[in-house]
């Protein structure tokens, strides 16, 4: 049966090509951000006072118009954003280059990176920000923010929307009534600017794992609400269903027939509405580290790299600075097609009718 | 119906309670309040903080000082804001507009352009217009309002284009006439409002073509079609009359999204708004008024939600409310 509904699913989705492409990007840009010191050329903290706001580091493959291994030329300052290209020697990109000192997952110290070259040349693919900082390096460590916080904040979250939830639809009466004026309240204000208020309540001054952490449990408290109230009503119809008046005569107990009869019968909408909630998380936190009230400077976040775009003048002249808001974008958008498609997959139904 | 209204308004008034207790006691945990910057600055004297501590009645208990606010707010004094120096209503006013223009704007660019959208896709459904509708829908549903707007922001320099990026006025605007301060704010307006917009119009769009393909394959449809009318005809007149109702539901669910769009869009393009002075309101502590800023965007939110009710037993005679 389970068998046979995974193959009927796996029918419907690999027919949704837009789908299937951003489960491919999803999945890469996991793999990258989790080996970000190794893919990485540099230290996301390691900073290069002579280059300030350097170009992206112009990669040759010809020598004498032949084609040949990839190398780069050492840059010199010579006015503030502006460098100057010495052609006098040729720095050979080598491959997992011994580099500066990083802890692989935070365990295992090691200086091993995919690429590199030698000092005094430099190697900075996406260019650097205000900080001389290599843009690629933060961009992969950044990343882990955006990708590990939305998974996690929709998992605390459709934890407590299914366990509120089920309790308002299963028991009803004054509990029902207590939990579901709740969730009225809290939807009943703006989420961003429930956002603002919660968020200044982090102190500046505490550990960066802390207020990632924290941060999760503020767009959880957010979020939850509007699950309750779906799952309430999904809840309601199905406990009035024969199988649970059975289950209840042969004498299960209430949370047996909450979590093994009644929520499964939720997870269809769970998971789809789990795909298409995690690119909000991802773009509140993005925004609120954007405006210097989530995660903050020297720890990356692809919000905060973005903030140091939002002059006129750097914005300009240095281009580079919105990548990280194109992989917002990127990231946002495949979770939003994947969402689509599962839905699409997971209710054929809906499907055929049209 | 009336009845209905006075009771639907008259329910508002507990959750803005609730509301106004969760703010309160929120902006409390947060450290620090704003005496502390003051303190910071030597030529304010110790004693002139003690003063306007004792003014502002932050040395009372916190459930004396909600009572005092709750009680000044029943008669419309919602405090003093103390960056401002001035009543936290007369901050409010201007920003409550400002939102309220940006928000509307978007609001009627995002309708119309998002239904014309939405019918041409439904009934051109497949072809090569409408997939071309639907991954613009997708961009325009993902792109952050932030980032979107930066963009915009960096086109319009790159081009060369003279056009205001950021603010509500440009710096002449005192000495305009009347008809100048109106095109002048209408030009400022144009990056927030097309980046809220964008975003609406997606959402918008898909629920249209959604709505329009349902509505088509009804039996009616096929009545209308087989004894003869034009394909306009059934399609503007009989099919888009009922796929818009689930509309308006729609766009009640999307007051909240919509004000926080609008939030965080001024906060980016400088338009002040009510969300950016919540969010300065939030930075520099002023209490009363980041209250009032929770208050006010809950208010609208509410009455939003309201008049997509009303509208829906308006163009929906099968819904009576009593």
């Amino acid at each position: 049966m389970e068998e046979e509904r995974l193959i009927n699913f796996w029918r419907y989705f690999k027919r949704h090509q837009a789908a299937l492409i951003s489960a491919v990007i999803i999945i890469f840009l996991y793999l990258i951000v989790i080996f970000a010191g190794f893919l990485g050329p540099y230290g996301a903290n390691q900073t290069f006072k002579q280059h300030f706001f350097h170009p992206p580091t112009k990669i040759h493959f010809l020598e004498n118009g032949n084609l040949t291994w990839l190398y780069v030329y050492q840059t010199k300052k010579v006015a503030w954003g502006e460098f100057k290209v010495l052609k006098d020697k040729k720095y050979r990109i080598k491959l997992f280059y011994q580099g500066s000192k990083y802890k692989f997952w935070g365990l295992i110290p090691t200086r091993i990176h995919l690429l590199g070259v030698e000092k005094p040349a430099h190697l900075f693919l996406l260019g650097t920000d205000n900080y001389g900082r290599d843009l690629l390096t933060r961009l992969l460590y950044g990343g882990r923010v955006s990708m590990f916080l939305g998974f996690i904040g929709i998992l605390i979250t459709s934890f407590f929307g299914l366990l509120i939830g089920g309790i308002a639809g299963y028991y009803g009466g004054w509990i029902d009534n207590l939990l579901m004026r709740l969730v009225e309240i809290i939807l009943s204000i703006p989420s961003f600017y429930l956002l603002l208020a919660l968020a200044a309540v982090l102190p500046i001054e505490m550990s960066s794992t802390i207020r990632f952490l924290l941060i999760i449990v503020i767009l959880s408290f957010i979020g939850w609400a509007g699950m309750a109230r779906v799952i309430r009503g999904m809840v309601l119809s199905i406990k009035e269903q024969d199988y649970i008046t059975a289950a209840k005569a042969i004498g299960a107990s209430d949370l047996r027939i909450i979590t093994k009869h009644i929520l499964p019968k939720t997870s269809t909408y769970v998971i789809v509405r789990a795909t298409l909630a995690i690119p909000s998380y991802i773009i509140m936190e993005s925004a609120l580290s954007f405006i210097g009230l989530g995660i903050q400077q020297p720890e990356a976040s692809w919000g905060n790299m973005l903030s140091t775009a939002q002059s006129v003048t750097k914005m300009t002249s240095f281009p580079w600075l919105l990548l990280p808001g194109l992989l917002i974008f990127i990231t946002v958008l495949s979770f939003n097609l994947l969402g689509d498609g599962l839905r699409d997959a997971l209710d054929p139904k809906a499907k055929q009718i049209k | 119906m009336f009845s209905y209204i006075i009771r639907r308004l008259l329910q508002i008034i507990p959750i803005l309670l609730a509301i106004s207790l969760i703010g309160f006691f929120v902006m409390q945990l947060a450290p620090g309040d704003y005496l502390d910057t003051l303190k910071m600055n030597p030529n304010i004297s110790d004693e002139l903080v003690q003063k306007l501590k004792e003014d502002y009645g932050l040395d009372q208990p916190l459930w004396k000082q909600y009572l005092n606010w709750l009680w000044r707010a029943l008669h419309f004094d919602f405090g003093q804001s103390f960056k401002w120096n001035v009543p936290v209503s007369h901050v409010i006013g201007t920003r409550l507009l400002n939102t309220l223009i940006l928000s509307l704007t978007a609001l009627i660019i995002g309708w119309m352009i998002a239904i014309p959208i939405g019918i041409y896709s439904a009934t051109h459904k497949y072809q090569l217009s409408d997939n071309l509708a639907a991954v613009f829908a997708f961009m325009g549903l993902s792109i952050p309002n932030f980032f979107f707007a930066l963009l915009l922001q960096f086109m319009l320099i790159k081009s060369g284009v003279d056009w205001p990026i950021n603010g509500m006025t440009s710096m002449d605007y005192k000495w305009l006439s009347w008809s100048g301060k109106i095109i002048d704010i209408a030009k400022h307006l144009v990056i927030p409002a097309v980046v809220l917009g964008t975003a609406y119009i997606a959402g918008i769009m898909r629920q249209m073509r959604g709505q329009m393909l349902d509505v088509l394959e009804e039996d009616y449809i096929t009545t209308a079609r087989s004894k003869g009318l034009s394909e306009s005809k059934v399609v503007y007149k009989h099919a888009f009359k009922n796929a818009v109702n689930p509309l308006i539901t729609i766009f009640g669910f999307s007051i909240s999204s919509l004000l926080s769009g609008a939030a965080i869009t001024e906060i980016v393009t400088g338009w002040p708004g009510l969300g950016k002075m919540m969010l300065e309101a939030v930075m520099s502590r002023d209490l009363y008024l980041a209250q009032a800023g929770l208050m006010m965007s809950s208010f609208l939110l509410l009455i939003g939600n309201l008049i997509a009710d009303i509208l829906l037993a308006v163009v929906d005679p099968r819904i009576r409310y009593d």
